[in-house]
């Protein structure tokens, strides 16, 4: 499926960039016409991908988060975001909710929140390599669906 | 981004102002926890009336504050949840930990 739009973005892994990246997300996505509640679930989703990055990704170091973003005419968002930082050892477990490793309160609810806030989470991680999160996200208003 | 606390009969009530991140809880917890050290209050209770966005951190947030007032068997009220803070509150379990009241205002709109 080809897709309608498509942005990419890159920033530093600063913490401030967290919630630029999940406006800039939203601002894309705003393109479908998403109803509030589904927006808030995206930048959340968003939120917590981009805050593995810069938190377990890259951890004590600085480096460069990416994201793609890709519209689809059936109203899907598929959002990629990418580090090239540590990589996760377990994808199985990290993926575990109140599993973390990163101290400091983190919940450790990261994939959970994503799994619950989108309609598909994708992680593909390799040692030393990195880590990339795929979020697919149907932001179809209801009612619509058969126009 | 900021915390007004009040202290009133026994209740300490912090209003949290801003999105909820993990860029900005660390100062909303300190903030939060340096008064509720001092005071020991019965009750703490977390007003999320101007949090327009949270996510997990504001869980990790609630979390920690719910195991410092344990410390002393006090009680963490949420109040002003918006739906999404609500959505995250309940995935998260921590609904059977705190007591939580929504926005006033919701109901009264319909």
């Amino acid at each position: 499926m080809k897709a309608m739009n498509e942005m990419s973005v890159s920033f530093l892994s600063v913490s401030a960039n967290e919630s630029f990246a999940r406006a800039v997300v939203a601002a894309f996505a705003s393109q479908l016409d998403p109803t509030i509640d589904q927006l808030a679930d995206l930048k959340t989703a968003v939120s917590e991908a981009v805050t593995n990055a810069i938190v377990h990704g890259y951890r004590e170091t600085l480096g460069t988060v990416y994201i793609t973003a890709k519209l689809y005419e059936t109203g899907k968002i598929v959002v990629r975001v990418r580090d090239k930082g540590v990589g996760i050892p377990d994808v199985e477990k990290a993926m575990e909710p109140l599993f973390t490793t990163g101290g400091e309160e983190r919940a450790g609810l990261g994939f959970a929140v994503m799994q619950s806030f989108c309609d598909k989470v994708a992680v593909r991680s390799a040692l030393g390599k990195g880590t990339t999160v795929t979020l697919h996200k149907s932001l179809l208003r209801r009612g619509r669906e058969h126009e | 981004m900021g915390v007004r606390l009040l202290l009133r009969e026994e209740t300490l009530t912090a209003r949290i102002v801003g999105e909820i991140d993990h860029h900005t809880a660390r100062a909303v917890r300190e903030e939060i926890d340096s008064a509720a050290q001092k005071v020991k209050p019965l009750r703490l209770c977390l007003d999320f009336t101007e949090v327009p966005f949270m996510d997990s951190s504001g869980v990790g947030l609630i979390l920690g504050r719910y195991r410092l007032m344990q410390m002393w068997q006090g009680r963490v009220i949420l109040c002003g949840l918006s739906p999404q803070v609500e959505k995250l509150v309940e995935i998260s379990g921590l609904n059977r930990l705190v007591t939580m009241e929504r926005r006033e205002n919701d109901e009264s709109h319909e």
